[in-house]
């Protein structure tokens, strides 16, 4: 016992302490273990070997210290479809201001009025109390991005449906200097709200807590703006105005920037955009990046110089391209966000 | 009203888990399952909506020295996590409907009442506590038994401590006692003693500091913490440049490309 020796009183314990050997015997079976994935040891066959262990460079049993967002299918969605009403809106007011066709200018305003009416849906049902909803408009705090985005949701949603609730009245029933006013104010509004509300969801997941998002909190907006612009412009061509030369001009202009977003997360060299480079996340990243960048840049670029039949067919291409890759790219990112949660090295800083 | 504080020195820690279980029973927590984990005498794995306490356990190889009582024994690191009760609280900012406040204590408190489950706040946590109960629906975490300090009680898991491992009280007096302390454990050899505390980074200090051995990570601590709202600037600002693009590249492609008559 030597050493032990005072200890000996203390109880029947000690008759029997654990010393350095045994543990040390342990240790050796548990690396045995853990290098074999078994011990060959007679007698032992520990369920669950090899036995994990906590340490610095293993972190806390690789347990991940972040949590995953809790938000279903219809956050992805509602990006994608918030991006696109912002957007439209933006274009249907610029294109109305400048004199275009108003058609075009219609279409639009539909557009953002469906994504109006669509965006809080998919917000309250994914709610975790839906009928609690009515709590966000308790307060206004400029520092969460949550409720500065649904306070913009709140006046977009307004605006967009009120200019084109009073465009189908005139349409409809002849002009009346009320439902002018109500289609100017409208149309202000979604303006002035479409520009944050088109791009604010890149706000929205760039300032959190998960590595991959935060990493790219600085070009999140710009890059979903972007996909939001591809994707309402896609969406007006596939309406019937592809012929409009000012939609192709914005539409090459966002597959730009989206070409210039992806080589901006594929020059990088960081681990924590590791979700964006491989696995689900990845591809699915890459898959939208491409249909929403080169893909459409490409086609556009073409259709400029190639013959009518051609150039039509082409043109068709970019938008459905422009669109599947703005829907794709917004699951990407969701994802992602799951998978770089679960990464427990990310937070700890261990490489 | 004194800002109050918890210290959790996990040198004193037994690993008996009596401030889970009265967590649980105080604030009416429902059990989280009874799996093996596997993680040593871990099964629980981590704080969330159902574990507002949680112990960890960390066991180190046999290390001459290294043992707290004996020489030849090895030692077992303890630590009982918490809510940090950040100072600069990401779940506080994020909170669209104000229903996470700072309370007179200095904690941070989510209403039950009026949270409705959008799940900012999980995602907002530098440390990964709060969690939303997807029976329920709202986000929980550690109230700093808001109901028993108004009550001038202390909270369930101190009172229940054996070893007094949990220390509460008030939050100046504590950091003294910390300090004081981690002095002590270097005096007695224990040159690896440390204070987490997230002071000096983004979070700005906790209201749940901790005294560990060795380093923080083999406990599931970030070295560095950061309160997200460090993003808004840089990201804001890519909105409106994204607003910005989006505007003038509209007003000029309408200007510059009108339609062609046909």
């Amino acid at each position: 016992m030597g050493a032990l020796a005072p200890y000996a009183s203390c109880g029947d314990i000690w008759t029997n302490p654990p010393n350095l050997r045994r543990e040390q015997r342990l240790l050796e079976l548990r690396h045995e273990a853990e290098r074999h994935g078994r011990v060959t040891a007679g007698g032992i066959r520990p369920r669950g070997a090899p036995f994990p262990m906590a340490s610095p460079d293993t972190g806390y049993y690789g347990i991940p210290l972040l949590k995953q967002h809790p938000w279903t299918w219809e956050i992805p969605l509602y990006f994608f479809v918030g991006g696109a009403a912002g957007a439209a809106a933006v274009v249907g007011a610029i294109a109305h201001y400048t004199g275009a066709d108003p058609k075009l200018v219609r279409d639009a305003r539909w557009i953002a009025a469906a994504g109006a009416v669509i965006s809080p849906a998919l917000l309250v049902s994914d709610l975790g109390r839906p009928e609690r909803f009515l709590n966000v408009l308790r307060v206004f705090k400029l520092r969460s991005p949550m409720s500065v985005g649904v306070w913009t949701l709140l006046g977009f949603s307004g605006g967009a449906a009120a200019a084109a609730f009073a465009g189908f009245m005139r349409d409809r029933y002849g002009p009346s200097l009320p439902l002018r006013v109500l289609e100017n104010a409208g149309q202000a509004a979604s303006l002035a709200f479409g520009l944050p509300f088109s791009n604010y969801t890149g706000v929205l997941i760039g300032a959190t807590s998960i590595p991959v998002w935060n990493a790219n909190a600085g070009n999140l907006p710009l890059h979903f703006g972007a996909s939001g612009a591809s994707a309402a412009v896609g969406l007006l061509e596939l309406m019937g105005h592809h012929k409009n030369r000012a939609l192709q001009a914005i539409g090459l202009g966002a597959a730009i920037i989206e070409c210039w977003e992806g080589w901006r997360i594929e020059s990088r060299e960081l681990s924590g955009l590791d979700p964006l480079k491989h696995g689900t996340s990845g591809t699915l990243l890459r898959a939208g990046g491409a249909l929403s960048g080169p893909v459409p840049a490409v086609l556009r670029a073409l259709s400029m110089a190639t013959s009518k039949e051609r150039s039509r067919s082409l043109r068709r291409w970019a938008s459905v391209s422009a669109v599947a890759g703005s829907l794709l790219t917004r699951m990407a990112w969701l994802h992602a966000g799951h998978v770089s949660a679960r990464d427990w090295r990310q937070p700890l800083e261990i490489p | 009203m004194t800002t109050t504080a918890f210290l959790t020195d996990s040198t004193l820690c037994i690993g008996c888990k009596a401030c889970e279980v009265a967590c649980k029973e105080w604030n009416g927590v429902a059990e989280d399952g009874l799996e093996w984990s596997g993680f040593s005498y871990d099964n629980a794995g981590a704080v969330g909506h159902s574990t507002w306490r949680h112990v960890k356990f960390v066991e180190h190889s046999p290390e001459p020295g290294f043992g707290g009582n004996a020489p030849e024994l090895s030692s077992w690191g303890f630590s009982s996590d918490v809510c940090k009760h950040c100072e600069n609280a990401g779940c506080l900012e994020a909170c669209p409907t104000g229903s996470i406040v700072r309370t007179e204590f200095g904690g941070v408190y989510i209403q039950p009442d009026i949270c409705n489950g959008c799940g900012y706040c999980v995602v907002s946590c530098p440390f990964g506590v709060v969690e939303r109960n997807p029976d329920d629906g709202r986000a929980f975490k550690c109230t700093f038994c808001y109901d028993r300090q108004k009550a001038g009680l202390v909270p369930a898991c101190a009172k229940a401590c054996p070893t007094e491992s949990i220390k509460f009280g008030g939050i100046g007096e504590l950091q003294a006692k910390a300090h004081d302390r981690v002095a002590e454990l270097e005096r007695r050899g224990m040159t690896d003693a440390v204070l987490y505390d997230a002071a000096g980074t983004g979070v700005g200090g906790t209201h749940a500091m901790f005294i560990l051995r060795g380093d923080p990570r083999s406990y599931n601590l970030p070295p560095r913490p950061e309160v997200p709202t460090v993003h808004l600037k840089k990201a804001w600002t890519s909105s409106v440049l994204a607003a910005g693009l989006l505007l003038t590249g509209s007003l000029l492609a309408f200007l510059t490309l009108p339609e062609r008559k046909t």
